[in-house]
């Protein structure tokens, strides 16, 4: 019972706040939105506590779904220790982010509608981490993307709103076809959509080869990588990430909770819910690796050089997911998940600071102007140095214990790719630290930039806004040192059980203890030295970050404009669909079906109407002709054919 | 003798009736034409009673000249209920328009009777003579408005043609006597349905014959007269031409290619079929420029004589049975329209433009939801199921017998003419009032009410109608 009340209570807050907010009113519906939240969220952690610590899997059927044939889907809701994890999160973001709009958004003339999409989006995350087959998995998947869709441009009078709604849609919407894919192979190998029988029959299929497009395909990589391509959708990985920096046109509680902490995080764990399978496809591994280890590296590269401070965290939250991907690409899913845990503490404190942040500048984004402000909001300073050192991994900060075991069981796995994998990532680790105190130090420290009429006006933010900071720092301190050893310690096999199915030749998490000393070390001595380089360029030599990006400006162009990819795809793709589009609107539509069908016809119509009026002449002989006219027509007819 | 006139009893009582108030009409100094109509209608009615009376039997009188069957029983019933409803909105027409003279009922009734005699004859010659009486009796009402030229114009045109028809007509009747040796439509149907080819002749008579009753129910090519007829002839009038003599003369020519020229239907569906389709794309096309609502419910007329032709070139009993169903819902169709257009007023001025019906939903609500319930019938449209139902029995008809050709073509034609229907709809509701129609007249009121209701309730519930149009069909058939 709790199971279901605890899914479905954000529904219930979604369904009354969305349809009669007008009769609550605004604070009506933060009061029930909030309130069904925060019993889910209780209710979460007796979950939390019954499955994952006291090992008690529940799968609670609710209702039949689908029955056709031998395909047979229902709606039930399969707890085991990685549901129970992503719930906690999920509710417990969620909860918080609740809370800290009802200050954020207070202003704003739609309030219910906000809380509506905000617990609606809630509910389908919880939907999607607790499915127990593909289709609902599916559900919850498209679920959370309408929720997105509805919150991104929730101001719908910004075009640049509306565009970035649009363009997350259909971004994920590529990925969405690899993931549909992926299930109707899984249907076409199984038999099934049913987790449970597909991680039973996996091995035996693991041999199974496909003929498609001439060539032999081994079945469950191809499953796997369409399955990936889902996940990179979702995730925002290297190829598919461009909606999520556009996605920071949303309001920042939602950067915060979407686009940070939970549903970008959705393809990680349906990859890491998929382990079973993913286990059987080394190549599929390897594809999962490189993507991630490349996207770690390439956003974190973009992070340095940009100036919205809401962009800056987006592009580090591309990097972070790189990292849980690679570490899911060496089977270390449990590092992954680990790091999924504590980075949505510390990012959604991140984001939600930087909405305080925002708050207190007048609604201003661009770190350039901002600067010198710590004195005047000293605890939204305190909370972002805390989720700062969290993010890059400064010890016993929740980052640290992550991001740490993620670049270990890189190395350790042993692997050429892992090693990559490995290097790319300490790269980045240098990189986040950096970018992370150049936004400190730009935001908060040095002489204010702001025109004065601004910095007057700067101010701390209301309670409301500051509570969930709190709550949500104490995690980001304290999750990792609380969490390492459950997670990825020595507990870590009797707390995820069968959650997770590792083969044993993969062995990037029992070699943990077996590398070189300097393989842990060197990330925090990577993180300490981009610190440090933060502080020289941005504290000490002021002069020197321009000057940089006056030799290196090619390399810094490229940077700044985010690789060129989304001018790459505008190339590549969007014009060419809309020179197709446009082409097929007037030439095929307007021209030869409107042309032909309906404006033709009705032209003809017309025309065959007034010339038949116009036989009407009103001269009797003209009638009296056509009348002898018609009787010599049917005769000779006739006459021709007796002949 | 007797059992020679019982047959005709509803005919005799109104040929009675008619001279008794012609007679008694000229001894009155003052206009008697109300109480002229009122007898008149009295006395259809009791020819309704007799004809019901008298049975569905099938009788021959006077040496086979006459047949009463169910098929002219079904049809007078049709023609008595179009001429009950034309005399009863005339009246007010005529005092209005300062033409009230108690002739009009009286040639009324004569017309009547023509059409009567016309659907009973059972030989070429007894069809001519009811013809003819009902075609001089049409002269007349068409320009009984004397003084006017238009009227006068229209009577002028529709006696000219109509002696061009008539003389097409006994041409071919002459063709067909010299190559049959006779008239009687027992011997012609005995005669014609002997295996082997037909002889030229008697085709050719056939071909002029079909002519010269095309003429009267215009079909294309011999509408032409029709437009300016309806324009120019009085509004009671225009209704009663539209209703009675078209269905008359439906029947008749029913009667005479399933009957004495059964054995000719390989050639004469032919002909048929190429009318059919030139009057349903005329009718179809011809209206949609039209901008006065008569000259548009002309062509109307003929589109719906093309719709019903339809179901004659099937050459089956199902089609046979389908004209009749077509033909009885026209006539509440038809009715109902013209009992909208003979309201359509102005401080006592009639008006005939389509663009005077504008907002008409806004000051008179339910004439507007009775023309609109018409114009949806005789598009065809749901929910109005009515019109069709009609179109539904001939194109099944039509595609019994494998004329595929013909019924897509008849579709196409009902979706083009839908077009002027629903603007007329357009009109009435979408528009903006310009200013508001005088109150209907009683009868008026009557008409639109009664055939309302009946067209609703054929739309529910068709069956009454289909087994009345079904025995009636049954009659022609050997």
């Amino acid at each position: 019972m709790i199971f279901i009340a605890a899914v479905f209570l954000p529904l219930l807050g979604s369904i009354i706040a969305g349809l009669f907010g007008r009769q609550i009113g605004d604070r009506g519906a933060q009061i029930v939105t909030c309130a069904l939240l925060g019993v889910s969220a209780i209710l979460a952690v007796f979950i939390f506590n019954d499955v994952a610590l006291e090992g008690h899997n529940a799968l609670v059927p609710v209702a039949a779904w689908i029955q056709s044939g031998n395909l047979d889907v229902a709606w039930s809701l399969r707890f085991d220790t990685l549901t129970a994890v992503m719930t906690v999160v999920v509710t417990w973001v969620s909860f918080m982010v609740h809370i800290y709009s009802v200050g954020y958004m207070s202003h704003d003339p739609s309030v219910p509608r906000f809380m509506s999409y905000l617990s609606l989006f809630t509910f389908a995350m919880l939907m999607l981490v607790s499915a127990d087959n593909l289709v609902q998995l599916f559900f919850g998947w498209e679920g959370v993307g309408v929720a997105s869709y509805l919150l991104i441009g929730f101001w719908y009078e910004r075009p640049s709103a509306c565009a970035a709604a649009i363009k997350a849609f259909l971004v994920n919407r590529v990925g969405d076809l690899g993931f549909a894919l992926g299930i109707f192979g899984c249907y076409v190998l199984f038999g099934s959509v049913q987790m449970d029988t597909i991680f039973h029959d996996a091995p035996g299929k693991a041999a199974v080869i496909l003929h498609l497009f001439g060539f032999d395909w081994n079945a469950i990589t191809i499953i796997c990588l369409l399955l990936f391509i889902g996940a990179m959708g979702k995730s925002a990985q290297l190829g598919l990430h461009t909606w999520l920096p556009d996605a920071m046109e949303g309001p920042t509680p939602v950067s915060a909770l979407i686009h940070a902490a939970t549903m970008v995080t959705a393809g990680v764990f349906m990859v890491a819910r998929m382990s079973p399978l993913f286990e059987l496809s080394d190549t599929a591994l390897t594809v999962v690796t490189l993507v991630g280890a490349a996207t770690a590296f390439f956003a974190a590269t973009i992070g340095c050089v940009q100036n919205d401070i809401k962009r800056v965290i987006a592009y580090s939250t591309c990097s972070q997911l790189g990292y849980m991907f690679f570490a899911i690409g060496v089977s270390a899913y449990q590092a992954a998940i680990f790091h999924l845990f504590t980075h949505a503490f510390f990012k959604a404190l991140l984001f939600l600071g930087a909405g305080s942040v925002i708050h207190a500048m007048s609604d201003e984004q661009d770190i350039r102007r901002m600067g010198g402000i710590w004195r005047h909001i000293k605890v939204t300073w305190i909370l972002m140095w805390i989720g700062s050192l969290a993010l890059a991994g400064i010890p016993f900060f929740a980052g640290y214990y992550s991001k740490d075991t993620i670049l270990e069981a890189a190395w350790a796995s042993g692997s050429d790719v892992g090693h990559l994998a490995y290097v790319m990532g300490v790269a980045a680790a240098f990189m986040t630290a950096f970018y992370s105190w150049r936004l400190l130090i730009l935001v908060f420290h040095g002489r204010p930039r702001a025109d004065d009429r601004v910095m007057a006006h700067v101010h701390e933010s209301p309670a409301v806004m500051i509570l969930p900071l709190l709550v949500l720092a104490a995690g980001a301190v304290a999750a990792g040192w609380a969490g390492e050893d459950l997670f990825v310690g020595e507990g870590r096999a009797e707390f995820w059980r069968a959650a997770i199915g590792v083969l044993p030749h993969h062995g990037a998490m029992e070699n943990l203890h077996a590398i070189p000393e300097w393989v842990g070390l060197l990330p925090l001595g990577m993180a300490l030295s981009g610190i440090a380089l933060a502080y020289g360029l941005y504290v000490f030599a002021p002069g020197v970050p321009a000057l940089l990006a006056g030799w290196f400006r090619p390399v810094y162009l490229f940077m700044l404009n985010k690789w060129y990819f989304d001018e790459l795809y505008d190339w590549l793709f969007v014009r060419p669909a809309f020179r197709l589009g446009i082409g097929l609107w007037r030439g095929g539509d307007g021209a030869l079906i409107d042309g032909v069908g309906p404006d033709g016809v009705a032209a003809a119509t017309r025309f065959l109407a007034r010339r038949v009026a116009r036989a009407q002449s009103g001269y009797v002989y003209h009638y009296a002709f056509a009348m002898l006219l018609g009787v010599a027509a049917f005769v000779s007819w006739h006459v021709f054919n007796a002949g | 003798m007797i059992s020679d006139l019982v047959p005709l009893f509803p005919e005799i009582l109104l040929a009675l009736t008619a001279m008794v108030l012609l007679v008694g009409g000229v001894f009155h100094s003052r206009d008697v034409t109300r109480e002229a109509t009122v007898l008149a209608i009295l006395a259809m009615l009791g020819a309704l009673v007799l004809i019901v009376v008298l049975g569905p039997d099938r009788r021959e009188a006077f040496s086979h000249l006459v047949v009463v069957d169910s098929f002219s029983s079904f049809i007078k019933t049709l023609i008595l209920l179009a001429s009950i409803g034309a005399a009863a909105m005339s009246v007010g027409f005529l005092e209005r328009e300062k033409i009230a003279r108690f002739e009009f009922p009286v040639v009324l009734l004569f017309a009547t009777i023509g059409m009567m005699m016309m659907v009973s004859a059972n030989d070429f010659l007894s069809l001519y003579v009811g013809l003819e009486m009902q075609s001089l009796s049409l002269y007349v009402l068409a320009s009984f408005h004397r003084d006017s030229t238009r009227a006068t114009e229209a009577g002028l045109k529709y006696f000219m043609l109509g002696a061009l028809a008539s003389g097409l007509l006994l041409y071919g009747i002459s063709l067909v006597y010299g190559f049959a040796g006779t008239t009687g439509f027992n011997g012609l149907a005995a005669v014609l349905g002997q295996s082997g080819h037909p002889g030229l002749g008697v085709v050719v008579g056939m071909v002029f014959v079909i002519a010269g009753l095309a003429f009267k129910i215009s079909a294309v090519p011999f509408h032409m007269w029709t437009p300016d007829v309806y324009e120019g002839s009085p509004t009671p009038v225009t209704a009663f031409f539209a209703a009675g003599p078209k269905i008359a003369a439906l029947g008749l020519i029913t009667r005479v290619l399933a009957g004495p020229f059964a054995g000719l239907s390989g050639q004469w569906a032919q002909v048929i079929l190429v009318i059919s389709v030139a009057s349903m794309a005329v009718g179809a096309f011809a209206a949609i420029h039209q901008t006065n609502i008569k000259r548009m419910m002309a062509y109307s007329s003929i589109g719906h004589v093309g719709f019903a032709l339809v179901g004659l070139a099937a050459a089956n009993g199902l089609g046979l049975q389908a004209v009749l169903v077509y033909v009885g819902i026209y006539l509440f169709m038809t009715l109902g329209v013209f009992s909208v257009i003979l309201s359509m007023r102005f401080r006592g001025r009639m008006v005939e433009g389509i663009h005077d019906l504008a907002g008409l939903s806004k000051t008179h609500p339910a004439m507007a939801f009775v023309m609109a319930a018409m114009m949806f019938a005789m598009a065809g449209v749901p929910p109005m199921m009515a019109g069709f139902w009609s179109k539904v029995y001939v194109f099944m008809a039509a595609v019994k017998s494998g004329l595929w050709t013909l019924a897509i073509l008849g579709v196409l034609a009902s979706v083009v003419s839908a077009f002027y229907y629903l603007r007329v709809v357009k009109v009435m509701y979408f528009d903006e009032p310009v200013e508001p129609f005088d109150k209907p007249e009683r009868p008026m009121r009557l008409v639109m009410a009664v055939t309302t209701v009946v067209v609703l309730a054929i739309s529910i519930l068709p069956g009454p109608l289909l087994t009345g149009a079904e025995a009636a069909a049954r009659a022609l058939l050997p």
